[in-house]
């Protein structure tokens, strides 16, 4: 929906000019019911897995401490919401699960879009047989069965990774706990970015191709910027858009993947847990309690929902030739 | 048309010749080894397990002997970790089963979403369209690992002729497909929906309107076949998605398919199997790919040129 | 296209109309058992295999010399040998097998003695490229174990009543080497450089001057002119008189002080070893089994003469094992030669043939395995069910439910957190067994702290085990006090039980001045949950009651597995299930580089008792003599005891003659589907 241009009234300045992409953009996701409680439940589960958990452990909440006596418990004041096969806190072990798969996710996406951005804004940018022949490649890649590469990948990398976090350990001293949770979480991470950023190399260098045809490109040139200048002052800021929906759409996806492969136990290892391995034991208990399965596979699913609404309302909000109005 | 089809079969077999050739390498570098057993294994015994299966010999001669005999021979090898058996023949045994439970999942995919996209994009901002649109997002957050053990306890347990898990009868299949065509038709009904709205909004369907054609002659004769081209473009990667993500599926329900194979091959670090595994699916997603060009030219002669 | 979904919903109907039985009540019309088998069997050659699962499958296609008791335990009745006509010598070291005439293969051809020696003959090869890992088995044959690692020296020397000396005084000289010096375990370092514990594992072999190199005999190993004296004795030491190789036994001849002889043999002698051993050689090393004279020997067709090398009452339990059984030799050299291994061609279901109750019907990998009736069995009268479908289930929640959905009879396991809900839904149909078995912690002493015996004691005794048993496993198992569970004639010497203020106390007599001081410490546990909530439960107990926190390292299968052969790992869970009923089975285990050892462990005191109790044919002092010895191992304790397996699972009640077995190899001619 396009505005029509008014004729401005002389004087009235600081009347209505044609506002900016985003505060249109801004506008329109607010009128999304959908979108906004997407982006509302996003929030919260961020701050739950990443503020109040964190907070709730320095009380004294535990997700690790079992205690064999109380398994599958009911919710009391101890547990709020009951405890699981080996009578830890179910609340913390899926916060704590939660705070895995969305730290996978989330920097498997800043690594997909960095990588993504630049390759894609290269092969945009320059056009012409290079950057198609960037793209037959990235095609190429894009056949190959995204899951099964990225089991191997991960296999392939643990093993380096194991040897750094060793060194790190034993020969500059860091804190093994906290180096092995992380270092856990690299192999996966990697793997996952490592073939995700092909779609986002995609859309990124179709969004930087049909810019850099726009005149404003060609006009910068002749006043001869360089390269570097019209791209990340001219070309990046405009991709933006395209970019941030597809982030916020990728993030559920590989909050997806990560699940399926600790699902079938080729993702996360202990002592980290996910909510997909929590979705997978829980699995197992469908009979015994239901609700060692229940509250990560709601949360999850919730998790999902939100991400992919709030991605739908942005590239709505955002992008209104591709938009249904 | 022809040009499509070599084009494609070039593309595919440059993909699958790629995709060998790095799971050759990367499998090869996973910890581990593919002989360890329950009982030791003496240094004698592993040495003798690798020169049995040719592990002795420099890579680039076990690479070039790895083509040799897919290409000359079709034969891609024994499998290790499965004695005496044939990584073709074990192909060749679960495919048809993966295959048959892709197909109905794929057609009850279909049969569920395009409808539904077709629903929603005519009661367009209505509460239809939202009610659709929540159902289809539904079926892709949640997951075939949460829904699959639901429909066990929900069908299978009260339901005494359908089986829990396993494939000893014909309506072993009705579950996992369900399961796993949510997914599928979830993104099906958006892709229909997103299509159809386009089509409608077109002036050629307003001047039908106009000309006074029934609101159903404009959907199945004018409306339809443009509309389902975003779905149709779909369909290639979705059989291949199907496949591929079936081995949650196939494990869910003990469905003796291609997918457990894949776990299994890499758990057990059998390359051969997993090789030929990766073989098979980028030939399988080259050729899922073709047909569902072919069906896009099928339906869209504009396409036709391109 | 909509009219598509009305034709999808028919079809749909169609199938699901198609039948109402359950899985369980079409099976029992046609008498087939159906059975979960846990995984897809690796293989099917009885020599090849080493797995319980296999074992379920070979025991319904094959058939050894005599056969388990279907409810005794240390018990068995006629297999293709008549029971009560077995004799043996008083001493136990002979016995003579007579063979039914009816037994036949299924493909009707008869059973001879020669199968089964041809069959021992193939297990034992000692060919480099042999993958049999079970070969051990048959050391109870004389003779067995010098055939299987080629022990030249006592081949041909030992079983030559002319040799001029008893074997028994020859046996002091270096035959088998020592991997403990081998020159490429100690790459870059010096020899000046050695601590003690080290010299000490040359000092037999070298003299005061003797100052090897090792970096020169890494680089030069083969070429015998350019080592120095020092530099030959470790190589000719580390590999053996029976390895050498002709180049080196001849340099040997004329220098007789590189490798360790006995004492008090003349120089007369050792040439005359040498120079059997090159004349071994030089003829092109003909048939050593010939040579090797391993006891067993047909003969005639039905007639089956075994001599052990020591005195074994408890022949017959051995017997019962798949190692024992016979492979149908014109088979197996119908379609390769005898020790044929890759792909195991006569194993393809097309070509293979065996001679129990049962013969293979089809296999579907990942699928099922089925086999049904063999009519050529000689007592097939006898057999009730008509074939046996096995379901490769991995996952043992999945496989209950199946189970609750009469899917199958059988259950392979139940798993622990189902146990208290299949007492309340399944009573009836839950069995809880005694299984031996023993679940406990491989530890590697060669990685501090468990070098030290004392660190290993405390981290025994802080283990909780009724804790475990009771609280997460809830399968009836018990404490283990030691590596043997108890059972019929034996006595364990039952050394641990938890005590955590005595373990504290060890802790601190074991010289670590505080926790913090502690090297990290990996516990290695496979992939599954079961697995992870055990490791979790010991971690927390050494947690509370050491003050120490170990790290659990899930591995995959094969990965854990390796692991422990490469000594890469602190402490493992691991477990073993035995294969006979008698205590060696658990012992034998952890003699000096034994292959399921692993834990560097080796006492001289150990293997002499259990070399002691090969000697004894009285029952009562040679079990009180194996006691003595798992004393011995759990003072040292190189392994940690947890419990004591049980076997849980769910069986239909239509299922009869299904009894309590410990080693639970139920022979299936006796099983029986009662569709009243």
């Amino acid at each position: 929906m396009s505005s029509s241009v008014k004729a401005l009234p002389a004087g009235l300045k600081d009347a209505e000019k044609g506002s900016s992409l985003w505060a249109d953009a801004y506008v329109r996701l607010k009128k999304n019911k959908l979108a906004m409680l997407g982006g509302i439940i996003v929030i919260s589960i961020l701050i739950t897995c990443f503020v109040i958990a964190p907070i709730l452990s320095w009380i004294g909440f535990d997700g690790n401490e079992q205690d064999l006596a109380n398994k599958f418990s009911g919710p009391s004041t101890k547990n709020l919401l009951g405890t699981d096969q080996l009578g830890r806190d179910l609340l913390m072990r899926v916060l704590q699960g939660g705070q895995i798969s969305l730290l996978v996710a989330i920097m498997a996406t800043m690594l997909t879009v960095t990588i993504g951005v630049i390759y894609g804004g290269i092969a945009g940018y320059v056009g012409g047989r290079i950057g198609n022949a960037m793209m037959r490649i990235v095609d190429g890649l894009l056949a190959m069965p995204f899951l099964i590469i990225v089991i191997l990948f991960r296999e392939v990398i643990s093993g380096q990774v194991d040897e750094i976090a060793r060194f790190l350990i034993d020969d500059w001293g860091w804190n093994d706990n906290d180096v092995l949770r992380f270092a856990n979480l690299i192999p996966l991470t990697f793997a996952i970015a490592g073939f995700g950023w092909l779609s986002m190399g995609r859309i990124v260098r179709s969004s930087a191709a049909s810019l850099a045809q726009q005149e404003f490109v060609e006009a910068a040139r002749s006043l001869g910027l360089s390269h570097r200048r019209i791209l990340f002052r001219h070309i990046l800021p405009n991709m933006l858009g395209p970019i941030i929906i597809y982030a916020t759409l990728t993030i559920p996806s590989f909050i997806l993947y990560e699940a399926t492969l600790s699902y079938i136990g080729l993702g996360i290892e202990p002592p980290n847990s996910s909510w997909g391995k929590l979705i997978q034991e829980g699995a197992n208990y469908l009979e015994t309690n239901i609700t060692v399965l229940a509250v990560p596979a709601v949360l999850f699913s919730l998790t999902l929902f939100a991400f992919n609404f709030l991605g739908d309302g942005l590239r709505d909000a955002l992008d209104p030739k591709a938009s249904k109005d | 048309m022809l040009r499509i089809i070599l084009s494609r079969l070039l593309q595919t077999l440059v993909v699958v010749f790629l995709l060998v050739t790095f799971t050759f390498f990367a499998i090869r570098m996973m910890p581990g080894n593919p002989f360890a057993d329950v009982k030791a294994l003496t240094e004698e015994n592993k040495a003798a397990m690798e020169r049995l299966y040719g592990l002795d010999k420099p890579l680039h001669i076990q690479y070039a002997n790895y083509w040799k005999n897919v290409l000359l021979e079709g034969d891609f090898g024994d499998s290790f970790s499965m004695k005496g058996r044939k990584v073709s023949t074990l192909i060749s045994e679960s495919f048809p089963i993966s295959l048959k439970l892709g197909l109905f999942s794929l057609i009850l995919a279909m049969s569920l979403g395009i409808p539904l996209g077709i629903i929603a994009a005519l009661f367009h901002n209505k509460w239809q369209d939202y009610t659709a649109m929540i159902i289809a997002m539904a079926g892709i957050c949640i997951v075939t690992f949460v829904l699959g053990p639901i429909f066990q306890l929900s069908f299978a347990k009260p339901l005494s002729w359908l089986n829990v898990a396993g494939w000893s009868r014909p309506s072993d299949v009705i579950l996992p497909a369900i399961t796993l065509c949510f997914g599928v038709a979830a993104y099906l009904a958006r892709l229909t929906r997103g299509g159809m709205l386009d089509v409608l909004s077109q002036d050629y369907i307003r001047s039908a309107k106009a000309k006074g054609v029934s609101q159903l002659n404009i959907i199945t004769k004018h409306a339809l076949r443009p509309a389902l081209v975003p779905a149709v473009t779909f369909l290639g990667p979705a059989f291949a998605a199907i496949i591929t993500g079936s081995f949650v599926v196939e494990s869910i329900f003990l469905i003796p398919g291609m997918g457990q194979y894949f776990v299994l091959g890499i758990q057990n670090q059998d390359y051969t199997l997993v090789l030929g595994l990766v073989l098979f699916y980028g030939i399988l997603m080259g050729i899922a790919n073709l047909m569902s060009d072919l069906a896009l030219i099928f339906m869209d002669p504009k396409l036709r040129n391109s | 296209m909509i009219r598509i979904i009305p034709l999808l919903a028919t079809t749909t109907l169609a199938f699901v109309s198609c039948e109402r039985r359950s899985d369980i009540e079409i099976a029992n019309e046609e008498n087939i058992l159906i059975v979960g088998n846990s995984n897809e069997p690796k293989g099917l050659d009885p020599h090849l295999v080493s797995g319980v699962l296999e074992s379920n499958i070979i025991r319904a296609l094959f058939e050894g010399l005599v056969v388990d008791h279907p409810s005794k335990d240390s018990d068995s009745v006629d297999g293709v040998a008549f029971k009560d006509q077995i004799e043996h010598s008083e001493d136990f070291t002979e016995w003579t097998f007579y063979l039914n005439p009816e037994a036949k293969w299924s493909d009707g051809v008869t059973v001879t003695a020669h199968d089964f020696v041809f069959s021992y003959k193939r297990l034992l090869s000692p060919d480099p490229n042999w993958p049999a890992k079970y070969a051990e088995m048959l050391y109870f044959l004389k003779n067995g174990e010098a055939y299987h690692r080629s022990k030249l020296g006592h081949i041909l020397c030992g079983n030559d009543p002319n040799f001029p000396l008893v074997w028994e005084t020859l046996k002091e000289a270096n035959f088998e080497g020592d991997s403990k010096i081998k020159p490429q375990k100690f790459k870059n370092k010096k020899f000046s450089e050695l601590n003690e514990q080290e010299l000490k594992k040359f000092s037999p072999y070298l003299t005061g001057e003797d100052t090897p190199d090792f970096d020169e005999l890494n680089s030069k190993g083969s070429d015998l002119e350019a080592l120095s004296t020092a530099n030959k004795k470790v190589l000719f030491n580390s590999i053996g008189l029976d390895k050498l190789n002709r180049k080196q036994l001849l340099h040997l001849k004329d220098n007789l002080s590189l490798i360790k002889w006995s004492d008090n043999i003349t120089t007369e002698v050792k040439q005359l070893v040498i120079a059997r051993i090159l004349s071994h050689h030089d003829s092109g090393k003909p048939k050593l089994w010939d040579k090797a004279q391993v006891g067993v020997s047909a003969i005639n067709d039905s007639t089956l003469r075994l001599k052990l090398r020591g005195p074994t009452p408890y022949l017959l339990e051995v017997a019962k094992h798949y190692t024992w059984y016979p492979v149908p030799k014109h088979i197996i050299l119908k379609h390769g030669e005898i020790n044929t291994a890759y792909s195991s061609p006569w194993t393809k279901p097309e070509n293979i043939i065996s001679n129990g109750p049962f013969k293979l019907k089809s296999w579907r990998t990942n699928h099922l395995l089925e086999v049904e009736r063999n009519p050529h069995y000689w007592d097939a009268e006898e057999v009730k069910l008509d074939g046996i479908r096995y379901l490769p289930i991995r996952n043992y929640y999945t496989e209950t439910r199946m189970f609750g959905d009469e899917q199958l009879h059988l259950t392979y396991t139940v798993p622990s957190e189902l146990i208290p809900l299949a007492k309340e839904k399944y009573a009836a149909e839950l069995r809880q067994e005694s299984y031996i078995g023993t679940r406990y912690l491989r530890v590697n002493t060669l990685n501090s702290p468990f070098d030290n015996p004392k660190v290993r004691r405390a981290f025994a005794l802080a283990i909780d085990q009724k804790s475990i048993c009771e609280k997460i496993l809830q399968g009836g198992q018990e404490p283990a006090s030691g590596i043997v569970p108890p059972f019929g004639d034996y006595k364990p010497p039952g050394l641990i039980k938890f005590d955590p203020e005595k373990a504290k106390a060890l802790l601190q007599e074991s010289g670590y001045a505080s926790t913090s001081s502690f090297p990290d410490i990996d516990l290695l546990t496979t992939n599954s949950d079961s697995g992870l909530r055990e490791a979790e439960a010991l971690q927390a107990m050494w947690q509370k009651h050491l003050g120490i926190k170990v790290r659990i390292q899930q591995r995959e299968w094969s990965t854990y597995l390796q692991n422990q052969y490469d000594f890469n790992y602190d402490i493992a869970v691991a477990g073993w299930i035995g294969d006979y009923l008698d205590p060696t089975t658990f012992l034998e285990l952890w003699v000096t580089d034994g292959g399921n050892n692993n834990t560097a462990w080796s006492s001289k005191t150990f293997e002499d008792l259990l070399r002691k109790a090969e000697k004894t044919s009285d029952i009562t002092t040679r079990m009180s003599i194996l006691s003595e010895a798992e004393e011995t191992m759990m003072n040292d304790i190189p392994v940690l005891p947890i419990y004591w397996y049980t076997t849980n699972y769910l069986i239909r009640p239509e299922v009869k003659n299904w009894n309590p077995l410990l080693l639970n190899n139920h022979p299936f001619k006796f099983i029986e589907i009662d569709k009243n």
